[in-house]
């Protein structure tokens, strides 16, 4: 989790992201900053996350996020 | 049958009082029949294609189903003896079962779009290679079904929802045909979903007359942006875009602008038109724009304008392509090599020039729309390469965004920025395009505005005087906007204003619009696409 609060915190520094559940509703990040985090999670994590999981349920907090990148990294195992 | 023809009028008044008078189950029976004889009214070859969209669509969607119900079936009946591997293995299996059922159904309806649409373009191209030149060149008499590029859109994203499980298939082929066929949407759009449309699409309606009377207004509102605004100031953008010889500098400013408000008003005015249809018949459409020419910068724009197409391209194509695994691997080794900075970016800057790219070919099969949807996207690729500059300028000057002056300078940034690139809509080739915009520099002809040239443009002083008050109605419209649905506060409003307001719209749609010799109110621009 913490590895995944830090890339987030890369592109927008000024964002509580332990706090903040509402992402991609309040436009927090967009299609390019989602993309971003997809390239890094899949270098951080080894894990691809497919373009269905990109919804704004999984992207909408750093939790929502880690739950899916566990998920997907026990679908790979 | 044109939304701004009478027949179209008729059609819409017998249709509105058919649909409350018959019992409620009928309802959508009898939108369908009015698709049909739409369509048919528009060309009966047209039906040809739309029908193959339908039932190929409709036949690999159940296909689609049935092996996402057999997959539910086996995990149920083997629940007790299944591991978490197999499992997730036999997801993969059918999850590639369904693919191939996707591919091909993407193959026949992008292939006839692509035929219809393209083929006489790639000749074109192809043509040179192989021909001599003194060759005729060939040219396929192909007719394109009215609103191919919306409706087959509209379908193939629905087929890749049902691909990625997100909804189940519409059982019933009649219904699955009304959804494809909406004619509403068949002019220029907006591109339906299929779980927010069929929320309303089937249900039984009843007469609800705030609906129906906000439908109405909403209606009228388009009518007046289209016959009043839009088609008035069309006479001049197409003399003005008509002479690149006598109309150079500030007059290819002129016609920037003049274009900018056509657009405007013939697009958010159709789209208008066919949410006050829908809304009529108590059918909820997503909106298909706010208030983009706001806009602070590019990329916001474009979350603003024709949003359902903007938003088509990102979910089906831009996260495909952006989020692929050769995309990823492409980014690991930009890192290593460019840095970790521009290494991360790199998919998005190559998914975005793809999506644009294809942006430009869906507005059509010309020169002048790829270059115009490459440039935009090699535009929004600069601007945010230059975030971090942008970033460290705010953070010197925290108090700026703020200010009234410099959001007003970030809006007409945009608008003259997005308004320099539709100039590749307005001329014949890309060549005359850009040679034209360089003129804005190099003419400087200024003097000849005070000299009445503008009058010689097939519309008069009084032409300028409605479409410049009807420009200040649409900024003022929109501010308002903003505080929440115009019509809601309208309904707050006593009897009379509500009413005299209502009426001098449709007296000025009436008196002010657009008719007659010189003016072309015969398609929107979209309905090209």
């Amino acid at each position: 989790m913490e590895a995944l609060v830090r890339i987030l915190t890369d592109l927008h520094p000024d964002v509580d992201f332990m706090t903040t559940d509402k992402l991609v509703d309040s436009k927090i990040l967009d299609s390019f900053d989602i993309v971003t985090i997809i390239a890094e999670v899949d270098n951080e994590y080894d894990v691809a996350i497919p373009a269905e999981e990109i919804i704004p349920e999984n992207f909408n907090s750093a939790k929502s996020l880690y739950a899916l990148i566990k998920r997907l990294m026990e679908e790979d195992d | 049958m044109l939304f701004t023809s009478w027949e179209f009028l008729l059609f819409l008044a017998a249709l509105f009082i058919v649909y409350y008078l018959i019992p409620k189950r009928f309802q959508w029976i009898l939108l369908l029949a009015a698709n049909v004889f739409f369509y048919v009214y528009a060309g009966w070859r047209g039906c040809i294609y739309i029908s193959v969209t339908i039932c190929s669509s409709y036949l690999i969607s159940r296909r689609i189903e049935s092996v996402h119900n057999r997959r539910e079936q086996y995990f149920l009946a083997h629940r007790a003896e299944l591991t978490k591997e197999e499992k997730i293995a036999y997801k993969k299996l059918t999850r590639r079962k369904t693919r191939k059922w996707l591919i091909l159904c993407l193959v026949i309806n992008f292939g006839i779009l692509a035929v219809l649409k393209y083929a006489n373009f790639a000749i074109l191209m192809v043509n040179p290679l192989f021909a001599g030149a003194d060759t005729p060149s060939i040219y396929l008499n192909l007719i394109l079904p009215m609103g191919i590029s919306f409706y087959t859109f509209q379908t193939m994203g629905y087929l890749i929802d049902l691909h990625r499980g997100k909804y189940p298939a519409e059982r019933n082929i009649f219904k699955f045909a009304l959804f494809v066929s909406f004619f509403p949407l068949l002019v220029q759009g907006p591109i339906a979903r299929f779980d927010a449309l069929n929320k309303t699409l089937y249900k039984p309606h009843d007469f609800d007359v705030k609906q129906i009377s906000f439908g109405l207004q909403r209606m009228l509102w388009g009518y007046f942006k289209k016959v009043v605004i839009a088609d008035r100031i069309l006479v001049a953008v197409t003399a003005l875009a008509g002479d690149p010889d006598t109309y150079q500098g500030v007059f290819v400013l002129c016609g920037m602008v003049f274009y900018a408000l056509e657009l405007y008003a013939d697009f958010t005015g159709g789209i208008d038109i066919t949410i006050g249809i829908a809304q009529v018949l108590g059918i909820t459409v997503q909106e298909n724009f706010n208030r983009p020419y706001f806009s602070k910068d590019i990329a916001e724009y474009w979350r603003r304008w024709h949003i359902s197409l903007a938003s088509w391209f990102r979910e089906y194509l831009f996260y495909p392509i952006a989020a692929s695994r050769p995309m990823l691997e492409l980014s690991k080794k930009a890192r290593a090599k460019l840095g970790n900075g521009f290494g991360k970016r790199l998919p998005v800057y190559v998914a975005t020039i793809v999506v644009w790219f294809i942006t430009g070919l869906w507005h059509g099969a010309a020169w002048n729309f790829i270059v115009w949807g490459l440039l935009t996207g090699l535009i929004i690729i600069i601007s945010q390469e230059f975030m971090p500059l942008y970033a460290r300028f705010h953070g010197r000057f925290p108090s700026l965004r703020d200010k009234f002056g410099y959001r007003l300078f970030q809006v007409l940034r945009t608008f003259f920025l997005m308004s320099s690139l539709r100039i590749l809509d307005c001329y014949r080739d890309v060549a005359m395009s850009f040679r034209m915009f360089f003129s804005i520099f190099t003419k400087w002809n200024w003097g000849q505005l005070g000299s009445g040239a503008l009058l010689k443009l097939g519309i008069t002083a009084a032409d300028y005087v409605i479409v410049g008050m009807g420009a200040a109605v649409l900024i003022a419209f929109s501010l308002v906007q903003r505080r929440g649905s115009v019509r809601e506060r309208l309904c707050q409003k006593p009897y009379w204003l509500r009413y005299g307001l209502i009426i001098t719209l449709l007296l000025v749609v009436l008196v002010f619009g657009a008719y007659g010799i010189g003016y072309d109110s015969s398609q929107f621009i979209y309905n090209q696409f």
